[in-house]
């Protein structure tokens, strides 16, 4: 019995989980597309005309079934990394994703090293 | 250990002073210039008229200059008489799109000024904009034979520009 509710009960939520993934919320690209005719705004805090006419397009590109990194990377071919404010990881920018990561391991080496000194 | 501190200390800040040497000397204005060298689009635009639809296969064979305008833009009218000049020219076909404006206006631009286009089409909603990367207008395409983009002209047509797309196209 226990069995059995346990195993419709995660049914249940990995189907609910799934249907999650699957939903691209438009209102969550829009803000990680940037108005390139505006000053600092977003698709989203923007309404000027470039602005309304990428909602369009973003609406369309889901009711296509094209998710949403398919969609930033439909907007970076048209329109430069500039267009996202997260630009995806590629080789002119890959400085930018590695070096906080490098800086961590060497800045924790260099603590440990440090203090196993000052011991 | 105080020398790798002082080398570490100084590489930072070399790095930090390189970053923003880079940053502050590069061009901030935006530009489409990642598009150049690139396949076209595929596309399916109506034809002004309602009369069919335009696609890839229309513009093939020949030098085409895909040109976006508007009656309601005022770069739209000086460029125009660059648009005629170029009208004049062989190897080339000028497709014009119609950029979100209404048709009376569009046709009585086109009745006053003249009318440049060998296929002339209409983009209601701006949609097919975005496939050729256009953020505000007139802007206009250089495509070659092989369907690739040569060139891209932000902005209203220059004279500088009428000459490198002749050269380009004789």
């Amino acid at each position: 019995m226990k069995l059995n509710l346990l195993l419709l009960l995660f049914i249940f939520f990995s189907k609910f989980s799934f249907a999650a993934e699957n939903t691209v919320d438009p209102n969550l690209i829009h803000k990680n597309l940037r108005c390139l005719v505006c000053q600092g705004q977003s698709i989203s805090d923007s309404n000027s005309d470039f602005a309304q006419t990428i909602k369009l397009v973003v609406k369309d590109l889901i009711d296509e079934g094209k998710s949403e990194d398919e969609i930033y990377e439909f907007m970076s071919d048209k329109y430069g990394d500039w267009i996202v404010f997260k630009p995806q990881f590629n080789t002119q920018n890959s400085l930018l994703w590695i070096l906080p990561y490098i800086a961590l391991i060497f800045g924790g080496f260099f603590i440990f090293s440090f203090l196993k000194k000052r011991q | 250990m105080q020398k790798i501190i002082k080398i570490i200390i100084s590489f930072i800040f070399l790095f930090v002073i390189s970053i923003f040497y880079i940053s502050l000397t590069r061009d901030t204005n935006y530009n489409t210039s990642s598009l150049i060298n690139k396949e076209t689009p595929e596309f399916k635009i109506i034809s002004f008229n309602d009369s069919n639809y335009y696609t890839r296969d229309d513009i093939k064979n020949n030098y085409t200059l895909i040109n976006f305008w508007a009656s309601w833009c005022a770069p739209c009218r000086i460029e125009h008489p660059i648009l005629m000049k170029l009208s004049q020219t062989k190897n080339l076909v000028i497709l014009g799109i119609n950029f979100k404006d209404k048709e009376p206006q569009a046709k009585t631009f086109l009745s006053e000024l003249g009318n440049p286009y060998d296929l002339l089409a209409k983009d209601k909603n701006g949609k097919h904009s975005v496939k050729f990367g256009i953020y505000g207008i007139p802007e206009s395409i250089l495509i070659n034979k092989e369907l690739m983009i040569i060139q891209k002209f932000v902005g209203p047509l220059s004279d500088d520009d009428y000459n490198n797309i002749i050269k380009i196209i004789e």
